[in-house]
């Protein structure tokens, strides 16, 4: 299993604040890796240093390594927007432009500067398709994202981060302000999808990690307490803390 | 950087230090001037007859008690109308829709037509009524001719959109549960928003009634017609009589004194004066409104 | 009904509690009354222009006066006989506005891109009230620094022929205008939700991509409504121009050439005007025609940025 992310030592301020505190981890190509633990616990952090969202923040500042395909993705020559055409984001709460259903999709390949009509258009079915939404909205593709329900509209941003053609998807619990339907959908989506993605998956469902992820890792206070295959993580964790926390969880 | 990054950066930039620049060099330039031409004398005595020397006291009085007025007259009824919107009328009746609508016109009323209603209502229409109710046998009019009271009232009504929106929007800030506390103790409406809604959006309404004071001090046009007077070097002790404005003293002093070189020292003087003045009102409503802000997220 | 077993009376509110609410219905009913009043004043004056009949008046078309060979666009209404031809004075109010927006539009809206997009929250904090103070200068000031500073500057600069001209005016009337514009573009601005621009960042978009194609569309309404609220202050200003434009009424539509505003007339010339004269009914029919203007301004704007926000977000609320 080759490593499509690796994170060496990887700690991020806050100002003076670690929300992240060397946290080293290796993600695995065309897998789903989950990220758990309490919240506040550095999560989403993580996962915005993995593709320099984190920049957008004032006072943000990074120690340690980022390895994409084996390139830092902090060395000086690399342009952060390269970095994030690779790898691509789904946000907590869906936030689709308040634009037409095909250019929220069509964003990103025209901002990459494609022109060709033909090509925007393959391309909107095809990650449409690939978000299993084009069934859904294939006759209205010129109307506003913003009619669409709270489900078709993450499965919207999840086509309009495809459409780029990521190589890692990066989705912070894309499902949590969903309902039970809408979440299943969402679950379905994400194991098709690892067939061509690495997956990173921040989740709050203890039930969620374990049903979709092949590699889970526990998050608490900004370390990263243990990384482990899915299952070995939730039957027999190592650490001590990794217990309570599934325990208390489990009730 | 990107080279599209690079040139928005670079445009916006640009204009955004244009407009400091801007604004920096002709207040710098205009205080400067007119610190130096300002002196204790100007502030205390009357103008000589050709404007050109002397004080701005009768103005500085005027443009005071202008104003003065105006807020008396004008700052119960926005602040009234605003607590009826706010805390009242339904959340859809027609009734609020139209004194919202009317409200919006009323802003964007230009203030020259405020000269004009201001002319043609108060002192034509009110004055000439009063004085052929009650001084019918007066040779000249009394009420019926431009006065500090209707230039007062005029620029009461041009105000009243600043008070009313301040107001209601300060009102609705104030949290839901400090009314439903009140309610729960028994408290009516009417004590809820006297002890509880009111006091707490001070400031808000604080904020709109400064805005409103410098807003009515700084305007001329709407009081052209309606009561200044060009050279009137004794104060006015009367609401019916004329009165003079730093305003409208910057207007004549900059355009229609005899020897305007002459007076070139008492209108930088004047602007200075006239200048604080709105200045010191409008950044304490600035603070003020900070305030209000900060009280309520807190 | 349930409810008309129950005593009426116990549960009533207390008859100062009724009053107190007509009587501050009353009071808010005032914002009508006032703007009824302005509308019905002004009209009053205006108005027997066109049952007593007028002479000189010439509102679209060009008139032929006596001792005229042609008809022409004059407004000199102390000449003999007086004309009253209103076209100049469209023509002076659409030129300075017009130049006036065309300086105040793009250095408000990329000065409110900086400050909304570009800038630290810091320094955002002390800027904008710098800015939003110059919009509180009364507009005399205004005009008096046109007098001092701009207009020697415009004419050393374009050696214009006049010193007051239609362009110093404007530029005193950006000075008014830009703030306004300003402030509520960059309120527009920095109300577009974080969330779009970090879904545009995280797409692989360039900041001035994000800018461009997220942030302006989605502020488009609230900076249309500023374009709007700057554009009517700009016409109804009347201190700066009548201190700056040099004030002839004349048909030239080079921006250093004197102009005479609306505004400016109806300042400039009331005062002189015998109550109950053509003149003076003239005036108040061009307060008349101010008053349309702003209204169909506003109404027109409302529309379109209504229209706007629905397009964008079809749920919008009816009333917002
Ligand atoms: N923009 C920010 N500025 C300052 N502190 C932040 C910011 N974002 C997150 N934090 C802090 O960093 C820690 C980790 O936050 P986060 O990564 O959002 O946790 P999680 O996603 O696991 O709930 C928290 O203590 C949070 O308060
Ligand atoms: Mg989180």
């Amino acid at each position: 299993m080759t490593a499509k992310i690796e994170t060496r030592d990887l700690s991020t301020y806050y100002r003076e604040k670690a929300a992240l505190k060397g946290v080293t981890l290796s993600i695995p190509e065309r897998r789903v890796t989950a990220l758990i633990g309490p919240s506040g616990c550095g999560k989403s952090t993580f996962l915005r240093t993995l593709n320099r969202m984190h920049e957008l923040s004032e006072g943000v500042r990074v120690t340690g390594q980022v390895y994409l395909d084996g390139e830092d993705i902090f060395a000086p020559h690399v342009d952060p927007v390269e970095v994030r055409r690779k790898v691509g984001m789904v946000f907590q709460r869906s936030n689709p432009f308040p634009k037409s259903i095909f250019e929220n999709v069509a964003y990103g390949l025209r901002v990459a500067g494609e022109r060709d009509r033909a090509v925007l258009e393959r391309c909107v079915r095809e990650s449409l398709e690939a978000a299993a939404l084009w069934d859904e909205v294939k006759d209205r593709l010129h109307e506003s994202a913003l009619e669409l329900s709270g489900g078709q509209q993450q499965r919207l941003c999840v086509a309009r981060a495809v459409a780029v053609r990521p190589e890692v998807l990066l989705m912070d619990e894309p499902a949590s302000a969903l309902d039970p339907i809408a979440t299943a959908r969402i679950e379905e989506l994400i194991v098709t999808l690892k067939e061509k993605y690495t997956i990173v998956l921040v989740t709050h469902s203890m039930q969620e990690a374990r049903r979709i992820s092949d590699q889970a890792a526990f998050l608490y206070l900004g370390e990263m307490i243990e990384v482990a295959p899915t299952l070995e993580l939730f039957e027999s964790p190592r650490e001590p803390r990794t217990q309570e926390y599934l325990r208390g969880r489990f009730g | 950087m990107n080279i599209g990054d690079r040139g928005l950066r670079l445009l916006s930039g640009l204009a955004l230090f244009v407009v400091l620049a801007a604004i920096l060099a002709i207040f710098g330039l205009v205080v400067v001037e007119g610190a130096g031409a300002l002196s204790w004398r100007m502030l205390v005595e009357a103008p000589s007859s050709d404007l050109a020397t002397g004080g701005v006291m009768p103005a500085i009085y005027g443009t005071a008690a202008c104003t003065l007025l105006m807020t008396v007259a004008g700052v119960p009824v926005g602040v009234a109308t605003a607590v009826y919107l706010a805390e009242y009328a339904p959340r859809r009746s027609r009734f609020a829709t139209a004194v919202r609508a009317a409200v919006r016109i009323l802003a964007g009323v230009p203030s020259i037509v405020f000269g004009l209603f201001g002319l043609g209502f108060f002192v034509l229409f009110v004055g000439k009524s009063i004085d052929g109710l009650f001084y019918r046998d007066a040779a000249s009019p009394v009420f019926g001719r431009p006065a500090l009271l209707w230039s007062s009232l005029t620029l009461a009504v041009l105000t009243l959109p600043v008070v009313i929106v301040t107001t209601e929007e300060a009102i609705r800030r104030v949290p839901r549960e400090l009314r439903e506390a009140s309610y729960a103790l028994g408290a009516t409406q009417l004590t809820t928003i006297g002890r509880v809604v009111l006091p707490h959006a001070r400031a808000g309404i604080l904020t709109g009634v400064v805005l409103a004071v410098s807003r009515g001090a700084g305007e001329v046009a709407p009081i052209l017609f309606t009561g200044v007077a060009n050279y009137l070097p004794r104060i006015p002790t009367d609401v019916r009589d004329g009165f003079m404005h730093l305003g409208y003293h910057v207007y004549v002093l900059a355009t229609q004194a005899p020897d305007v070189d002459r007076a070139r020292a008492m209108v930088f003087g004047t602007v200075l004066v006239l200048l604080v003045l709105t200045f010191v009102l409008d950044a304490a409503a600035l603070l003020l409104r900070a305030r209000a802000h900060r009280g309520t997220r807190s | 009904m349930s409810t008309s077993r129950k005593p009426r009376r116990r549960f009533r509110r207390s008859l100062g509690e009724r009053i107190a609410e007509r009587a501050l219905a009353l009071v808010a009913a005032s914002a009508i009354g006032a703007i009824t009043l302005i509308l019905v004043f002004v009209v009053r004056e205006a108005l027997p222009l066109f049952w007593d009949g007028h002479e000189g008046l010439a509102l679209a078309a060009p008139h032929r006066y006596p001792n005229y060979d042609h008809p022409v666009y004059v407004w000199q209404p102390v000449g003999y006989p007086p004309k009253y031809g209103v076209v100049p004075l469209f023509v002076g109010t659409l030129k300075i506005t017009g130049l006036a927006m065309a300086i105040s539009t793009p250095l408000s809206l990329l000065a409110a891109i900086y400050v909304a997009e570009l800038m630290r929250p810091r320094r955002r904090a002390w800027i904008k009230p710098i800015i939003e103070l110059v919009a509180g200068v009364p507009s005399v000031v205004l005009g008096f620094i046109a007098l001092t500073y701009i207009a020697g500057a415009t004419q050393d600069l374009l050696g214009c022929t006049y010193r007051l001209n239609a362009l110093v005016a404007a530029i005193a009337l950006s000075l008014a205008v830009l703030p306004v514009i300003f402030t509520v573009a960059e309120d527009a601005l920095h109300g577009v939700p974080l969330a779009l621009r970090e879904a545009s960042l995280a797409l692989g978009a360039r900041r001035y991509q994000t800018v461009t194609r997220v942030v302006l569309p989605a502020a488009l309404p609230g900076i249309l409504a500023a374009l709007v609220l700057g554009f009517g202050r700009a016409i109804g200003e009347t201190m700066i121009v009548l201190m700056a434009s040099g004030n002839a009424a004349v048909l030239d539509p080079s921006p250093t050439s004197s102009a005479r505003t609306l505004t400016a007339t109806i300042a400039a010339e009331l005062g002189e005007s015998p109550r109950g004269s053509e003149h003076w009914r003239v005036l108040f029919l061009l307060g008349m025609i101010l008053l349309l203007i702003t209204w169909a301004l506003d109404a027109v704007g409302r529309i379109v940025v209504r229209r706007l926000a629905r397009r964008l977000d079809p749920s919008t609320d009816e009333g917002a």
